[in-house]
C-alpha cells in the first residue's frame, strides 16, 4: 500500500494520554495494537454482552446512552441507527460503513485508536451490524499512517483464525482528499467512483451503497458504542455531561510541549486539557474543531469547557476533537490565510459557488493578510462573499471554510486592521499542516 | 395557489444564468455568474415565469419544490472528519 506524505503524520507526536479514567484506551501499553487474546480477555465477545437483545432494544440501549457522532457533526448515533434500521428490509439489507478517513489533517485520533484498539472499533462494527441488520461492512482507513491499516488488517486475521467473524469487513484505504471525508463523498469512493459529495436527500440511511439503507459512523463512535454494548447507557453516562455523554479523543497540537492524542470525559475544562498537552506563556489563540473550526482567544480557552455547549458560547464547537494552538508570536490571519487557499484547491470541483468563490474568498483573505495590501474595500467584500456562498454547495465544505474565515475576522479584527494601517504584529509559521494537494489514489 | 419553492442543484448548475434573465424577481447572479435564488415561496402572480425558467435550464439544475428544504449533503465527519 502506498503511503501518503503527510505533514501531520511527521509532525504530530501521537503520544495517547488520558485525563480521568480511559475508556477507549484503557487497557495494555501504547506501544502495540492489543491483540485478540487480551481484549477479549479483558472486555470478552461484544456479541455475548448483546446475547439475544433484539435489534430493536439494542438501538434503544444505544440511544439511551445519548452517544453522538465523534466525527465531527454531532449527530446521535442511536437517532441514525433507527433511520437505517427502518430503512431496512428483508430484500434490502442494510450496510455499515466506519468512517477513519480522518481526511482533517490536524486530527490523528482515529488512526491512533485503530492503532491501538483495532478490536473495539471492530466490535463497534460487529455491534451496529446486529442492530440494524448489516451482511456486509466497510472499513475506510486513512492512508497516512501504515500503523493503523497493519493493525486493523491482524486483529481481522485473528478474528477469521478465531473464527470470530460474523459479518464481512471490508477494509478500503481512503482517497487522500479533504472532501472525501465527507459521507456521501465517502460511498461514492467505496463503491469505485471519485470521493466527491452528491446532494441529499436521498440520506445515505435511506439510499446508500448500490441503493442500501446505509450506516456511516466514524470509528471512534464505533468503538463506543461497543463498550455501550457491554456496559450500558448508564455506564456511558457516568462521565461527561448530561446533553453530550462520554469520553471523547482529542488531538492537540501546535505551540504545546506534548502534542498528541489524549481521551478526556466531554465537558471538562478547556485550559486541562492545554494543561495535559502543556500550554504556556507563548501559547496564544487556539483552534478548536479543526479546520471547518473556529479560533478561541486565550481567555476563552481559559473559562470553556470542551463541549458543544460551553464553546457554543464563543461561536466554537468541539467537531472532532482537532484542537491547534498557536504561538503569540504567530500572526493568525496570515496562518488562516494559508489553510483557506489549501481548502479551496480542495474543492470537489462539482459545484460553482465553491471552486469560484473559495478561490476568490481565499485570494481576499491574502490580500487581507499582508500589511502591504490591506484595504477596507477587501475586508467588506469578503463579508459579502461570506453571506452570498453560505449553504449553496452540495456539501458542507463551503459553508466550512466560511464559518473558518467569519471566526478569523472576529477573532483576528486587530490585527486585520493593523494590517489596514500597515503593520503586522506576527509572522506566518505554517502551524496548520497543509499535506500536499494531490489527485485522488487507490 | 399553492406554495412553490426555487432550488437550484449546485452539481449540475453550470452557471449558464438563464433563470436570472428570465427570473429577475427571484434570482440574482453572484460574481462568478451562479444563481442565487430567494429563499421565500414563489409569489403567484409569477410563479408562470418561474415555470417557464425552469423549462429554459439548460442543465435542468434549477427546479420548483413545493417544500423549502433544500437538498444538502451530510455534514462532514460522520460526516467525515476524518
Amino acid at each position: 500500500m502506498k503511503l501518503a506524505r503527510s505533514v501531520a503524520d511527521t509532525d504530530l507526536a501521537v503520544r495517547g494520554g488520558v485525563l480521568g479514567s480511559p475508556r477507549l484506551l484503557a487497557g495494555p501499553g501504547r506501544e502495540i495494537p492489543e491483540s485478540l487474546a487480551s481484549h477479549l480477555d479483558r472486555l470478552g465477545d461484544p456479541l455475548d454482552a448483546v446475547g439475544k437483545t433484539s435489534p430493536r432494544d439494542l438501538i434503544q440501549r444505544i440511544r439511551a446512552s445519548g452517544l453522538r457522532g465523534r466525527g465531527g457533526g454531532g449527530f446521535s448515533v442511536g437517532e441514525k441507527l433507527a433511520a437505517v434500521a427502518a430503512s431496512a428490509g428483508v430484500r434490502n439489507h442494510a450496510v455499515v460503513v466506519a468512517n477513519a478517513s480522518e481526511s482533517e489533517p490536524a486530527s490523528a485520533k482515529d488512526r491512533l485508536l485503530l492503532s491501538l484498539r483495532p478490536h473495539l472499533v471492530i466490535d463497534g462494527i460487529e455491534v451496529a451490524a446486529r442492530a440494524v441488520g448489516a451482511r456486509k461492512a466497510y472499513i475506510c482507513v486513512s492512508q497516512r499512517s501504515d500503523h493503523a491499516v497493519r493493525a486493523l488488517q491482524q486483529a481481522l486475521r485473528e478474528r477469521t483464525e478465531a473464527r470470530l467473524r460474523p459479518i464481512a469487513v471490508e477494509v478500503v484505504p481512503a482517497a487522500r482528499t479533504f472532501v472525501g471525508g465527507d459521507e456521501t463523498a465517502l460511498l461514492s469512493w467505496i463503491a469505485g467512483g471519485a470521493p466527491s459529495p452528491r446532494v441529499v436527500p436521498p440520506l445515505p440511511a435511506h439510499r446508500g451503497l448500490s441503493g442500501r439503507p446505509t450506516l456511516v459512523q466514524n470509528a471512534e463512535s464505533l468503538a463506543h458504542l461497543a463498550l455501550i454494548a457491554r456496559f450500558g447507557s448508564e455506564w456511558f453516562r457516568r462521565v461527561g455531561t448530561k446533553e453530550e455523554p462520554g469520553t471523547m479523543l482529542v488531538t492537540v497540537s501546535g505551540c504545546v510541549s506534548r502534542a498528541g492524542v489524549y481521551e478526556v470525559p466531554i465537558g471538562v475544562q478547556l485550559r486541562d486539557v492545554l494543561d495535559l498537552s502543556g500550554w504556556s506563556g507563548e501559547t496564544g489563540v487556539i483552534l478548536v474543531g479543526g479546520y471547518f473550526g473556529s479560533w478561541v482567544n486565550r481567555q476563552d480557552a481559559g473559562e470553556k469547557d470542551l463541549s458543544r455547549a460551553s464553546l457554543a458560547t464563543c461561536g466554537a464547537a468541539p467537531g472532532a476533537g482537532v484542537i491547534v494552538a498557536l504561538p503569540k508570536s504567530a500572526c493568525g490571519v496570515k496562518e488562516t490565510a494559508e489553510v483557506v487557499d489549501w481548502l479551496a484547491a480542495e474543492s470537489s470541483g462539482q459545484c460553482g459557488p465553491c471552486v469560484h468563490g473559495l478561490s476568490a474568498v481565499a485570494a481576499c483573505l491574502a490580500q487581507l493578510a499582508s500589511p502591504a495590501s490591506a484595504r477596507r474595500a477587501d475586508l467588506r467584500r469578503l463579508l459579502r462573499w461570506c453571506t452570498e456562498i453560505e449553504g449553496r454547495g452540495a456539501c458542507r465544505h463551503p459553508d466550512g471554510v466560511i464559518k473558518l474565515v467569519r471566526s478569523c475576522l472576529q477573532v483576528f479584527a486587530p490585527e486585520v486592521e493593523a494590517h489596514r494601517s500597515g503593520r503586522c504584529f506576527g509572522s506566518y509559521q505554517g502551524w496548520l499542516p497543509l499535506p500536499a494537494t494531490t489527485q485522488p489514489v487507490r | 395557489m399553492k406554495s412553490l419553492y426555487l432550488h437550484v442543484n449546485p452539481t449540475t448548475c453550470a452557471g449558464h444564468g438563464l433563470c436570472a434573465e428570465l427570473l429577475p424577481e427571484a434570482v440574482r447572479l453572484d460574481d462568478w455568474g451562479y444563481p442565487i435564488v430567494d429563499p421565500s415561496p414563489v409569489p403567484s402572480h409569477i410563479q408562470g415565469h418561474a415555470r417557464r425558467a425552469v423549462a429554459a435550464c439548460p442543465t435542468l439544475a434549477l427546479v420548483l419544490n413545493a417544500t423549502p428544504v433544500r437538498g444538502i449533503a451530510s455534514p462532514r465527519g460522520d460526516e467525515g472528519s476524518t
